[in-house]
């Protein structure tokens, strides 16, 4: 299987787009690369920008490997992209209100209820709530690889709280400082707005009953979440308070920040604690991580929490195989954006096929993430192989199975110099009271080990720079 | 039957709270199999309370107290007037659909055991109804019911191993293998009064229900082994306990707690009106 | 501000004071044992070091005998005792790690920079001179600290409540070498006179880094009363008890201004100032040095109870 090389195509032809870089690349000597690599770490060292990884003891704060070589998109490209998004992120936000609302497209036929109805992330605490401004998904980060020259793909949505965004801009801010001269030759679609946009779109959706210059803050799980230093990041550009699930407080439907100076309201709160966590009251009763009563002021319509409770039921990995349907039936038009061609091991056909061609597909668990309880056939053992056959036959509904993609690789500076390794797209599409919104590019990120198609930080993949050519 | 219910919460604090917070899930509603004549609830403490309804339809009140507080007690009194419908619950507020029933939860996601244990118990089973009769005798046959006082609950597949549980697992019991047979089960908290036949009663409890094409939801009580009839009174619904808790609750300060439960259910007597 | 945040910069920097201490009490230790004997105490020199750090229990629970490497290593780097000086650092950039956003960045890479410094420490066998190297390193890690915030924050709550967390530490520590020490400034052993004492008094000296500084105010011999004098009353001292509630009291008044409210902590921080201000050494002498310490230390962390009941939670 040969990858398209967004540098050189499928062949050894330059790819316009990437006709500055190549030159820099084969000028610059590869000790200047390797400096300039160790100048990009450094700075990522000491602002501290670090991810934990599950069940690693011994070093709970690791930094994710940086690629100096910016991944390049053209502006067509970019346009045909950014239109996808919007239209799948606006699908995404009507079927949410749907399936908590009217439930037309169940009865339509669109999507088997049971799926919905079944599914732990459909809170019912939801039904026939109305959300502010009717926006449920207000971050949404949509996983896009690429086949060939024409073809992205959406290989899943994430529709809770998206993580990433930070290193998108990180990136940039360390390109910047390493290569002024790369900025120079190109015209990069500037990605610094981010903020400002989010903040736009948190306040838009402030409640109705909230003063005109609401008060937001970022809910954080603290410290030792994987994501807390995009947290702080985040509150620190949004210039918001950064709380903890302690520091806030719920007195009669109304949730309070404890500062120094008293209980102070809050309006809206871009929560990065998961559904389960949120309230005790409500959904787990452990979770200490969560705020008692939250729940009870959102739905009296005195706090507005993004993304919205629930959100969950839409990025599920069976409800994915329906998305192009869905795209359909709610916006009236084709999909722009291709879904992978999904199995649905729920349906007995479906499982048949994949149980007979398991070392040709990737095998994705329904509720799993982050690249855990996955198979990838090509690459894994008989025994990785046998253990997922078990699996498949004694819960066929707690899968979903797609073909090994040619992910589109790009040239990236490995060890051995510069390679071609395999890389993907996270965009984040903002969703506001007043519409949609979308910074050129987004998270890339890229397989460091040669061949490898996984490219979560977690299982050893890197980030690179995204630029979006703006002639 | 009328069922007389005094049901007293208490809490005491090893130090004063600064805050609290509660949901309550105690007070019935209305359905063909009974008829609420008289409910109260009352804090022992200064607070708000404000009534609304979950996403199951029980009526739930949050209660707000502000502190210090060393002691809490929540006291329900009532009068419910019950008819024996042999199980079946008809005329309840129903919100959600049926099939979100199916899904497992926390305390009621079945393991292997528990599935061998439903299947065997169903085979030879014609009908659905049947099939949940059945489940309901082996599991009263196998699960020996303990009183709940100072226990809490263990989840369906901890209570399975044991071979003993409080009602409420019983029920989670029930209910995981209910839905491994494909059928949506709910777990209901409520009172039942003492009777001849009754093994577990007077006071607080906690069974299943069933919904069968046909029927409609259906109640069956695994740690008595009968469905329930005019001796049950039933207050929440939910997906499993923590869904349908009677109270649930956080607070500020307080240290550790002493939780205190009296509860009585019994037939009252003549018909004098409920007062 | 959150209460939190500023729980946490009132936290970050009583640690970072805290282990600055500890390399002073360990520093100045080393001294008084390395003399020959006959200039020495009793002998229990590094007893007397555990006790001034406030933790005898966790080291009696973790050693034995309380001997140069036993304190050593228990006030450096040992994972049981909560403030040992590895402990303390940790803390500090635990807690600073949950506000990042509160400090300014040559803060944070004053804390951050010392973390990652320290593990290369920790795994180092350390000699008497690189040990040493280690007690300077520790003291220098404050001092950075210390003049980045002073450098670089912004004048309003958030520095306001770092500087408390110094000064009420501050005042804990000096008046925790008193209480260890005070029987060696009581009059009767003055009368022991000799060479013995002396270097008692000096090690309490430099212990809050002021031998110079006590000859250029009193330019005497070393005295004890006049040691207790500087420690306690003297204002232009910067580690006596006088000149840390002079801060506090004056960091206490901004808040109250900013805000626009003044509180029990305000009232207390003064109370106590006035007190210093109005006591003549003389008469702590007299009704009790031991007493007088022993007050202070309880009246101290009432106060920084009280600020956390203000403000902090």
């Amino acid at each position: 299987m040969v990858a398209f090389d967004e540098m050189t195509g499928s062949g050894q032809e330059l790819r316009p787009a990437y006709d500055a870089l190549d030159r820099w690349l084969k000028e610059a000597p590869p000790e200047t690369l390797a400096l300039r690599r160790s100048q990009a770490e450094l700075f990522f060292r000491r602002i501290g920008i670090t991810f934990a990884v599950y069940g690693d003891e011994e070093s709970t704060e690791r930094l994710i490997p940086f690629d100096i070589i910016p991944r390049v998109l053209t502006k067509p490209e970019w346009t045909r992209l950014e239109a996808g998004l919007r239209q799948r992120v606006t699908a995404l936000n009507m079927f949410l209100a749907d399936v908590y609302g009217a439930k037309e497209c169940l009865k339509a036929g669109i999507i088997p209820p049971d799926l919905v109805y079944r599914n732990a992330c459909y809170q019912l605490e939801m039904v026939d709530f109305q959300v502010p401004h009717g926006v449920y998904c207000h971050i949404a980060g949509i996983d896009v690889v690429r086949v060939d020259a024409d073809t992205f793909y959406v290989l899943e949505d994430n529709a809770r709280t998206p993580s990433g965004v930070s290193y998108m801009m990180e990136n940039r801010e360390v390109m910047l400082r390493l290569f002024p001269e790369l900025f120079a030759t190109h015209r990069v679609a500037p990605v610094d707005n981010y903020p400002d946009q989010l903040l736009a779109t948190l306040r838009s959706v402030a409640p109705r009953s909230a003063p005109s210059d609401p008060t937001i803050c970022l809910l954080t799980p603290g410290q030792y979440n994987s994501a807390f230093y995009e947290h702080s990041f985040l509150a620190d550009k949004l210039g918001v308070e950064l709380v903890e699930g302690s520091d806030l407080l719920v007195r009669d439907d109304v949730v309070y920040m404890r500062t120094t100076q008293g209980p102070k309201r809050v309006d809206v709160i871009y929560r990065r604690i998961d559904d389960d966590f949120i309230d005790p009251l409500v959904f787990r009763s452990d979770s200490v991580l969560g705020v008692p009563g939250i729940i009870g002021a959102y739905k009296a319509g005195n706090v507005t929490l993004a993304n919205a409770v629930g959100t969950g039921v839409a990025d599920d990995k069976a409800v994915y195989s329906y998305m192009p349907e869905i795209v359909k039936f709610f916006t009236g038009e084709e999909p722009i954006l291709k879904n992978v061609p999904t199995w649905r091991c729920r349906e007995p056909q479906d499982n048949a096929y994949v149980l007979d061609n398991l070392e040709k597909l990737v095998v994705k668990e329904v509720n799993g993430s982050g690249g855990y309880g996955m198979l990838v056939g090509p690459h894994a053992d008989k025994a990785q192989i046998e253990s997922f056959r078990r699996k498949l036959k004694a819960s066929p509904e707690g899968f979903i199975a797609q073909p090994t993609l040619a992910l589109s690789t790009c040239p990236t500076f490995v060890a051995s110099g510069v390679a071609p390794r395999h890389v993907d797209l996270r965009p984040y599409v903002l969703s506001g009271a007043n519409g949609i919104s979308c910074v050129p590019g987004g998270l890339t990120r890229v397989a460091l080990k040669e061949g490898s198609l996984v490219v979560n930080s977690s299982q050893g993949g890197g980030t690179k720079d995204t630029w979006v050519l703006d002639a | 039957m009328r069922i007389r219910i005094s049901h007293t919460i208490g809490y005491d604090y090893a130090e004063p709270a600064r805050h609290i917070t509660q949901i309550l899930r105690l007070t019935p509603r209305d359905h063909d199999g009974q008829h609420v004549m008289s409910w109260r609830i009352e804090p022992s403490i200064d607070g708000r309370l404000r009534a609304g309804q979950d996403a199951h339809g029980n009526i739930v009140h949050s209660f707000y107290a502000d502190g210090p507080i060393s002691a809490l007690a929540i006291r329900v009194e009532g009068l419910v007037e019950t008819i024996d419908l042999a199980g079946a619950v008809r005329g309840g507020p129903e919100r959600v659909p049926c099939e979100v029933y199916r899904r497992d939860t926390l305390l009621t996601a079945p393991d292997d055991a528990l599935r061998a244990f439903a299947e065997e118990a169903a085979a030879g089973a014609g009908t659905p109804l049947s099939r949940m009769h059945a489940l309901m005798a082996a599991t009263a046959g196998r699960m020996s019911c303990r009183d709940a006082s100072g226990r809490s609950g263990v989840g369906a597949a901890a209570a399975f191993a044991a071979g003993e549980a409080i009602a409420q697992d019983i029920a989670h019991v029930f209910m995981a293998c209910a839905r491994h047979l494909g059928q949506p089960a709910r777990y209901v908290s409520g009172y039942v009064a003492p009777s001849g036949g009754l093994a577990a009663g007077g006071g607080a409890h906690a069974w299943a229900e069933v919904h069968l094409d046909g029927y409609g939801w259906i109640g069956f009580d695994s740690a008595n082994g009968l469905c329930p009839v005019d001796t049950h009174v039933r207050v929440a619904a939910g997906l499993d306990y923590a869904d349908a808790a009677p109270i649930r609750g956080a607070r500020q300060g307080g240290g550790s707690e002493h939780l205190s439960v009296l509860v009585a259910a019994r037939e009252a007597g003549g018909r004098q009106p409920a007062q | 501000m959150l209460s939190r945040t500023a729980d946490s910069l009132y936290w970050v920097s009583r640690y970072v004071e805290r282990a600055e201490y500890l390399a002073r009490i360990l520093d100045a230790t080393s001294r008084l044992t390395n003399l020959p004997s006959d200039y020495g105490g009793a002998g229990t020199e590094w007893q007397s070091a555990v006790s001034t750090a406030g933790c005898e229990d966790e080291f009696a629970a973790a050693y034995g005998e309380a001997n140069e490497r036993n304190v050593c290593e228990f006030l450096t780097f040992h994972p049981d005792n909560p403030s040992s000086i590895r402990n303390c650092l940790a803390q500090a950039r635990s807690n600073a790690r949950a506000v990042r956003t509160a400090l300014t960045s040559e803060m944070w890479d004053a804390l951050n920079g010392a973390w990652l410094e320290l593990q290369r420490f920790e795994k180092k066998r350390m000699d008497r001179e690189e040990f040493a190297r280690f007690l300077d390193w520790v003291k220098n890690v404050s001092l950075v600290f210390d003049g980045s915030a002073y450098r670089t924050m912004l004048r309003d709550d958030g520095y306001w409540f770092s500087r408390l967390g110094v000064y009420i530490e501050r005042a804990d520590n000096t008046a925790r070498i008193l209480d260890v020490k005070y029987h060696v400034l009581l009059p009767a052993n003055e009368q022991v006179g000799g060479s013995l004492d002396y270097f008692q008094w000096t090690t309490v000296l430099r212990e809050v880094s002021a031998l110079t500084a006590y000859h250029w105010v009193y330019r005497e011999a070393v005295k004890p009363i006049l040691i207790a004098d500087l420690l306690i009353l003297n204002r232009r001292m910067p580690r006596s008890l006088a000149a840390c509630y002079e801060s506090i009291s004056r960091f206490l008044d901004a808040l109250g201004d900013a805000y626009g409210r003044q509180g029990p902590a305000q009232r207390h921080a003064r109370k106590t100032l006035a007190t210093l201000n109005n006591t003549r050494i003389e008469s702590i002498f007299q009704h009790g040095l031991h007493e007088f310490i022993e007050d202070f230390i309880i009246d101290n962390s009432g106060l920084s109870n009280t600020i956390f009941e203000q403000y902090l939670q």
